[in-house]
C-alpha cells in the first residue's frame, strides 16, 4: 500500500522543511526569553514597586479633637464615634458603576461626589460622614458589589448642650476648597475636619491634634490583610474656657425668644463668664454637614441667628454712655461732682430744642442725680461744654471704638466719632449740634455689648483695663500637664480713683433710687446704668406703644456688683424692648444674683 | 506498559531519550501542580482542593499517555476519520446542550466532570491530517490544500461558534504548520498566501463581529493596557506586574503578593505562568521555558526521524499544538499578545487539556518507538 520510494522522497522533503520549523520555533522562544528578561530583570524594580503599590494602602488616622470644658470642668464639646464613608480610589475599578450603586443604599448625590473626585486616581476620599447604623450595615453587606467603598468609624464632634453657647463654641466642618488653598491650612489634607466658627475656629490649632498614619496590606478587593506600620494619632489639647456655663445658660434663658446679648466679665482678670447672643443655632446641626437648604434658611433668617450679637452687634449706647461723659467731665474738670444745674426738660441749641426724656425736667441736678435719673439736659450741657474730641478721647480710653481682641473672629469695633473722623469719612466738618446727641449716646456713636461689659469692668476696678479672654487653661496632650493661661497684661487709666468713686456712687444710686430700681437685689449691691438705643428718631407726640416692634428702641443695662468689692461686670441689651430699666435691668440682676450665689456658699435669700 | 504489537516494534524498551522525555514532562506537570497549590491553597481548606483534582487528572492523563504510546499509531490513523467525525458530533452537541460560562458554550456535563470537546478534537485532527497526507501522494493544490482545508473548516467554525477564539486559532495553527511542513511544491502555496492576505480584512471583520464584548475588550486593551489600569487592561497589567516583580530570584513559594492577594486573576488556569514567574523569578522562568524548549525540540527530532510521512506529520502536529499553547500563553501573560484565553500546556488547571496533551505526547513517543523498524 505504500510506495516506498515516494515515501522516502516525501519524508526527505518534510525533513528539509523541519529545519525551518525548528529555527522559527527557537526564534520565537528566544523572543519570549528576552521578554521575560525585559520584564523581570530590566524593569523588575519598576514592577516590584507597582506590586507594592497594588497591595499597600496608606490610611490617615484622624486624631480625636480636643475636648472643651467650661471653667468648672463642665463638658461643652466632645467626640462620639460615627461611621464615615470613604472611597479608596486604587480599589475602585469602575468608578461610575460603584457611584451609581451608592444611592440604592444611602442618601448621596452622585454628581457632587463625582465633582469632588475629579480626575483623582489615588488615595482615600471621604464621601459621606455621619452614616446611620442602618446605612453602614447596608453598605457593609453589599461590599462585594462596591469595591473600594470603605466604612471607617471615626469621631464626630458632639455638643452636649446643643444650642447653648453656640456662638462661643462654634462648630466644625470639613476643610473647604478655598481653605485648602489658604497658607494658614498648609499642612492639612482634604477631608480634615477643622473648626469653622467660634472657639473651634480660633483655637483650632490647639484642638486639632496630629494625624497618624497606618499602612496596611490589602488584597485585590480592598480587604485588609495585615498592618505593616502604624503611627498613632495624637489627640488635640483639651481646653478649659473662662465661661461659666451655668450662667451662660441662665443668660440665654433670660433672653428667651427676644433678640439680644448678655456679656459678663470678671473685671479683674478679663475672664468672659457669659457671652450670650440670641437667637442662636445648634452647633451639632452645623457640624453634622448641614443640608444646603437648611444652611440657606439660616443665612436668610431675618433675625440673623448666625450673628454673634455680643461681639458683632453695633448699637448706639444710649444713656449708658453717660458713664463716659461723667468720667470726661470730672477728668477735664469741666464740672465738679457737686455742681448743679437746673433742668426744665429742654436744652435749646441754635434753632433746635433738645428734649429730656422726662417732660418737665428733673429740677436741680448734680452728677449723682444726673446719673441716677439719667437726666439728659445735664449731659447736653456738659457735652456742649466739653466738645466732641475730648469726649471721643475718653470714650477710647474706656475701650470704645476698638475691638476688645477677644479670641473670636469677626468682632466689630463700633464707632467713636470725632472731628477728624467726620472730615475723613464724610468730608464734612463736625457740627456742634451733633455733640449734643453724642452726649446721651446717640448719633454716630455705636458700641458692642462686649465693649460695654469691658467699660463696666474698667469702672468697677477704678481704671484697670484688661482684655477679655476666653481660654482659661489647656490640658496638653503631649505632656498631660494642665497649663494655666497667663492672665492678660493690664493697663491703668490715668483717671483718679476719686473720679471713679464719684461715678460709682451715681451708678449705685441708679439702682437704689434711679431708673433701674428693678435691678435692686436683696442679696447683693449692684451699680449700673440703663440706656435706650434709638432705632428710629421719633417725634415727641408719637405714641410709642403704637410703633411696630422692629422700630422700637433697644433696651440697655450695664452693671457691676457688688458695688464695694466688684466681682462681675455685666452688659445686657434686649432688642426692641424699649427702656433698659424695665427690659434689661431685671435680667442683669438675676444673672448677678446667680453668680453671687454660685461664688458664695450661702443659699439664696439668706442675707 | 500496554501489550506491544508484534509488528514493527522496537522491543528494546525505554532508552535514555525516552526517560529524559518522560522526566521533563513529569517535571513540568509537577511545577504546574505546585503553582496551582500555591494559588488555590491560601483560602480556607476545601474537601477536594484544586491541586489534588489536577493530580487526579494527571493520573488519568498518564493512562491515556500509555494507551497512546502503546498501540501502533497506524491503528489510530486507520480510525482517524471516524474519530474526527465523532469529534465534530461532540462539538455540535456542545452547541445544542453545552454548558455556558462567561458567554461561551464550551463544556459538556459528563457525570461530575465537565468535558471540553474542542480540546479532544485536536487529536483526531492531527491523526486525520497525518494519515491523509501519508496515504498516497497528494499532488495538485486541490488535493494538497483544498481538501484538507475542507476537512479542517467544520471543526474550526464549530469551535469559533462557541465562541472560543483561542482554541479555534490553535486548531488552525495545527493545520497551517502541517501544511507548511508538507510544502506546496507549486504555485499553490503562493496562491494560498496571496488569497489569505486578500481575504484577511473580510475574515477579520467577520471574526471581530462574532467576538463577544469581553473578547473585543481584551484585544482592544492589548493595544494600550496602561491607559486604564482599573478597566479593560487590568488582567494584562496585573499579570505583567506579577511576572516583573518576581525579578531575578522570585518571591518564593506562596510568597507572591500579586497571587496571594488575588490581584492576578485566574492564577490557576490561564495565568499560571505568571504565578510561577512571580514566585521563582527570571531564573525559574528560564528553567521552565528551557524544559518546554527541550520537549518541543525532542518532538521535532522525533518528526525528523519518523519512519513514514504519517508518523512525521503526526509528530509535527503534536509539536505545533504544544508550541502554540506555550508561545501564545506566555506571550499573553507577559503582554506580548492579546489575552485570548489559551491555557499553558501541562501546567494550567483543566482536565480535558491535561488528558489531551498527555495523549498527544504519548503519540509522539509512539512515533519515536516505531521509527527504527524499517532499518
Amino acid at each position: 500500500m505504500f510506495d516506498t520510494s515516494r515515501q522516502a522522497n516525501e519524508l526527505a522533503d518534510i525533513q528539509s522543511r523541519l529545519i525551518f520549523v525548528k529555527v522559527g520555533l527557537l526564534l520565537i522562544l528566544v523572543l519570549l526569553g528576552l521578554r521575560l528578561w525585559q520584564l523581570q530583570i530590566r524593569d523588575g524594580m519598576y514592577y516590584q514597586e507597582l506590586a507594592r503599590d497594588n497591595r499597600t494602602r496608606s490610611i490617615v488616622l484622624e486624631p480625636a479633637r480636643g475636648l472643651l470644658f467650661d471653667r468648672n470642668g463642665e463638658l461643652l464639646a466632645n467626640n462620639v464615634p460615627s461611621f464615615q464613608l470613604y472611597l479608596s480610589l486604587e480599589d475602585v475599578q469602575d468608578r461610575d458603576a460603584v457611584l451609581s450603586k451608592l444611592p440604592e443604599y444611602l442618601d448621596v448625590n452622585v454628581q457632587d461626589i463625582s465633582d469632588k473626585l475629579g480626575t483623582r486616581r489615588r488615595g482615600r476620599v471621604k464621601i459621606k460622614s455621619g452614616l446611620t447604623l442602618r446605612e453602614a450595615a447596608l453598605i457593609e453587606s453589599h461590599r462585594i458589589e462596591l469595591p473600594g467603598v470603605v466604612i471607617q468609624p471615626e469621631y464626630q464632634r458632639n455638643y452636649p448642650l446643643g444650642s447653648y453657647a453656640s456662638h462661643v463654641i462654634g462648630y466644625v466642618g470639613e476643610i473647604s476648597e478655598s481653605q485648602l488653598k489658604d497658607a494658614e491650612f498648609d499642612d492639612l489634607q482634604a477631608g480634615r475636619i477643622i473648626g469653622q466658627y467660634g472657639i473651634e475656629r480660633t483655637l483650632d490649632a490647639n484642638l486639632l491634634g496630629e494625624t497618624g498614619r497606618k499602612v496596611i496590606e490589602v488584597d485585590a478587593f480592598g480587604y485588609p490583610k495585615r498592618s505593616l506600620s502604624i503611627q498613632p494619632p495624637l489627640a488635640g489639647d483639651d481646653l478649659y474656657l473662662t465661661l461659666d456655663i451655668r450662667l451662660q445658660r441662665l443668660a440665654e434663658d433670660l433672653l428667651g425668644d427676644e433678640s439680644g446679648a448678655i456679656v459678663a466679665l470678671d473685671p479683674w482678670n478679663g475672664d468672659v463668664l457669659v457671652l450670650a447672643s440670641q437667637p442662636g443655632f445648634n452647633s451639632n446641626d452645623l457640624s453634622g454637614g448641614i443640608s444646603p437648604q437648611a444652611w440657606r434658611q439660616l443665612l436668610q433668617d431675618a433675625r440673623h441667628p448666625l450673628t454673634n450679637r455680643a461681639i458683632q452687634g453695633q448699637y448706639p449706647p444710649g444713656s449708658t454712655f453717660k458713664i463716659v461723659m461723667a468720667a470726661a467731665l470730672l477728668g477735664t474738670q469741666t464740672m465738679g461732682a457737686t455742681d448743679s444745674i437746673t433742668c426744665h426738660g429742654t436744652f435749646p441749641f441754635g434753632k433746635r430744642v433738645f428734649r429730656d426724656w422726662k417732660r418737665g425736667g428733673h429740677g436741680s441736678v448734680d452728677l449723682n442725680k444726673a446719673l441716677a435719673e439719667s437726666c439728659d439736659v445735664y449731659f447736653y450741657k456738659v457735652g456742649n461744654q466739653l466738645g466732641i474730641d475730648p469726649i471721643a478721647s475718653y470714650a477710647r480710653q474706656f475701650g470704645l471704638g476698638e475691638k476688645t481682641g477677644i479670641a473670636l473672629s469677626s468682632e466689630r469695633s463700633g464707632l467713636v466719632p470725632s472731628t477728624e473722623w467726620k472730615q475723613k469719612n464724610r468730608g464734612e466738618p463736625w457740627y456742634l449740634g451733633e455733640t449734643i446727641s453724642i452726649a446721651i449716646g446717640q448719633g454716630f456713636l455705636s458700641v458692642t455689648p462686649i465693649q460695654m461689659a469691658k467699660m463696666m469692668s474698667i469702672v468697677a476696678t477704678n481704671g484697670r483695663v484688661v482684655q477679655p479672654r476666653l481660654l482659661k487653661a489647656a490640658r496638653l496632650r503631649r505632656t498631660g500637664n494642665l497649663k494655666e493661661e497667663q492672665p492678660p497684661s493690664t493697663q491703668q487709666l490715668a483717671i483718679s480713683s476719686e473720679i471713679f468713686s464719684q461715678i460709682k456712687k451715681g451708678l449705685a444710686a441708679v439702682v437704689t433710687r434711679g431708673t433701674a430700681q428693678r435691678a435692686q437685689s436683696a442679696i447683693v449691691s449692684i451699680a449700673g446704668k440703663t440706656g435706650t438705643a434709638q432705632v428710629v428718631a421719633l417725634k415727641d407726640d408719637d405714641d410709642k406703644s403704637e410703633v411696630a416692634k422692629k422700630h422700637r428702641d433697644h433696651a440697655w443695662f450695664v452693671a457691676f456688683a457688688p458695688v464695694e468689692e466688684p466681682k462681675i461686670a455685666v452688659a445686657v441689651i434686649v432688642e426692641h424692648m424699649g427702656h433698659g430699666g424695665s427690659a434689661a435691668a431685671p435680667l442683669a440682676k438675676t444673672l448677678i444674683e446667680a453668680y453671687m450665689n454660685g461664688t458664695n456658699p450661702q443659699p439664696a435669700g439668706s442675707l | 506498559m500496554a501489550p506491544l504489537m508484534n509488528d514493527n516494534v522496537n522491543r528494546r524498551g525505554f532508552d535514555t531519550f525516552d526517560w529524559c522525555f518522560l522526566g521533563i514532562i513529569a517535571a513540568i506537570i509537577s511545577i504546574g501542580i505546585l503553582s496551582i497549590y500555591s494559588v488555590t491553597n491560601s483560602g480556607p481548606p476545601t474537601k477536594f482542593p484544586i491541586y489534588l483534582k489536577q493530580t487526579t487528572w494527571m493520573v488519568v492523563g498518564i493512562l491515556a499517555f500509555l494507551v497512546a504510546a502503546g498501540i501502533d499509531y497506524h491503528k489510530f490513523a486507520r480510525f482517524s476519520y471516524l474519530l474526527y467525525g465523532a469529534g465534530l458530533i461532540l462539538l455540535i452537541i456542545v452547541i445544542i446542550i453545552g454548558k455556558t460560562s462567561r458567554g461561551s458554550q464550551r463544556w459538556i456535563q459528563l457525570g461530575p466532570f465537565m468535558v471540553q470537546p474542542s480540546e479532544f478534537i485536536k487529536i483526531p485532527l492531527m491523526l486525520t491530517l497525518a494519515s491523509y497526507y501519508g496515504a498516497t501522494s497528494r499532488e495538485g493544490w486541490l488535493r494538497r490544500l483544498i481538501i484538507p482545508a475542507l476537512i479542517v473548516l467544520p471543526g474550526f467554525l464549530l469551535i469559533l461558534k462557541q465562541p472560543d477564539l483561542g482554541s479555534s486559532l490553535g486548531f488552525l495553527v495545527i493545520f497551517l504548520v502541517i501544511i507548511l511542513t508538507v510544502g506546496m511544491k507549486s504555485k499553490a502555496f503562493g496562491f494560498i498566501v496571496l488569497a489569505a492576505l486578500m481575504l484577511f480584512p473580510f475574515a477579520w471583520g467577520g471574526v471581530w463581529g462574532s467576538l463577544h464584548g469581553y473578547q473585543q475588550d481584551r484585544i482592544l486593551s492589548f493595544v494600550d493596557p496602561n491607559s486604564d489600569p482599573g478597566g479593560k487592561g487590568y488582567h494584562g497589567l496585573q499579570s505583567r506586574i506579577a511576572i516583573g516583580s518576581g525579578q531575578l530570584l522570585g518571591k518564593g513559594l506562596q510568597g507572591g503578593t500579586q497571587t496571594q492577594f488575588k490581584f492576578l486573576p485566574e492564577g490557576h488556569t490561564d495565568f499560571v505562568f505568571a504565578v510561577f514567574a512571580e514566585e521563582w523569578g527570571f531564573l525559574g522562568s528560564l528553567i521552565l521555558l528551557s524544559l518546554y524548549v527541550i520537549v518541543l525540540l525532542m518532538g521535532l527530532e522525533i518528526a525528523f526521524n519518523a519512519k513514514d510521512v504519517t508518523g512525521s506529520l503526526l509528530a509535527v502536529g503534536v509539536v505545533a499544538m504544544l508550541s502554540f499553547g506555550v508561545i501564545v500563553n506566555i506571550a499573553m501573560t507577559s503582554g506580548l499578545a492579546p489575552i485570548v484565553g489559551i491555557p499553558l500546556p501541562l501546567m494550567s488547571y483543566g482536565g480535558s487539556a491535561m488528558v489531551v496533551n498527555l495523549t498527544a505526547l504519548g503519540l509522539l513517543l509512539n512515533v519515536k518507538r516505531r521509527r527504527l523498524s524499517l532499518l
